[in-house]
């Protein structure tokens, strides 16, 4: 389990926004804190890590809780720059 | 409920290989013609070495769902939308000339007789020599499109990020 300070909750949004959310929150972070973005968009599984990868903040850990009704994913960035 | 730890560096790996050439094709359009067009690319460049993506998006979807199938959403919109969208690569229309299936018809036979692979042809052979396949979660969300309705072998589900992450490595980006 992956403790964050921040959590941005993206869920019911579909792609790009939850990627042009979690720009916007990261900037209001300290180096090093960990920002926990919620979603419910599957993309994200792909679209966080290649985001993380082109602006230089450090993927710790993506998670996928699965209910019946339908799965959330979190991912974990840690604010790197 | 339960969790799934995912491992989210298997998906930087795939963007670390270090390939000389690649292409990336977003194929918007559901229309034959134009369709035809990016999977000749895609297979050519493949037949070259080089490593293909393939973004399937919006009307371009069609492509690469099963033949018939309609929309799995639950409201009436779209599954208006989906019964007058129906997917399938066998199924696509000409741009153009397309007169209610009889210029398709047409033209698919005019393709036969030059052994011009067809659509779904093309698109296997594409998946036979690796070119992958990514289908934007957006547009299926929005269109009621379902992961299952999707023909077998589409590698990811993915968005926009992802797409341009791979095509500021590539040589060769097309929108189609």
């Amino acid at each position: 389990m992956i403790q964050a300070d921040v959590k941005l909750d993206t869920l019911g949004y579909f792609c790009p926004m939850p990627i042009i959310m979690t720009s916007k929150k990261i900037k209001e972070l300290q180096l090093g804190q960990v920002l926990e973005v919620v979603s419910d968009d599957e993309g994200i599984k792909k679209d966080m890590p290649a985001w993380c990868q082109t602006t230089g903040h450090e993927m710790v850990g993506l998670e996928e809780d699965a209910d019946q009704a339908k799965r959330v994913y979190k991912a974990f960035v840690r604010k790197a720059k | 409920m339960s969790t799934v730890q995912l491992e989210p560096s298997a998906a930087l790996a795939e963007l670390r290989e270090a390939k000389p050439d690649r292409v990336t094709i977003v194929v918007l359009s559901g229309d034959m013609d134009r369709v035809m067009a990016a999977f000749i690319i895609a297979t050519g460049a493949a037949a070259m070495g080089m490593q293909v993506t393939m973004f399937f998006t919006f009307w371009g979807l069609n492509a690469i769902r099963r033949r018939g199938t309609t929309s799995g959403a639950r409201d009436w919109l779209r599954r208006m939308f989906g019964w007058l969208n129906k997917g399938g690569a066998e199924l696509l229309p000409l741009s153009r000339f397309h007169f209610f299936g009889l210029g398709t018809g047409m033209m698919k036979r005019v393709m036969r007789q030059h052994r011009m692979p067809d659509v779904p042809e093309l698109r296997q052979t594409a998946q036979d020599l690796g070119v992958r396949f990514i289908a934007c979660t957006t547009s299926m969300g929005l269109m009621g499109i379902t992961k299952d309705t999707l023909i077998e072998g589409i590698d990811q589900l993915a968005g926009v990020t992802t797409y341009l992450a791979e095509a500021r490595q590539g040589s060769v980006n097309l929108f189609i």
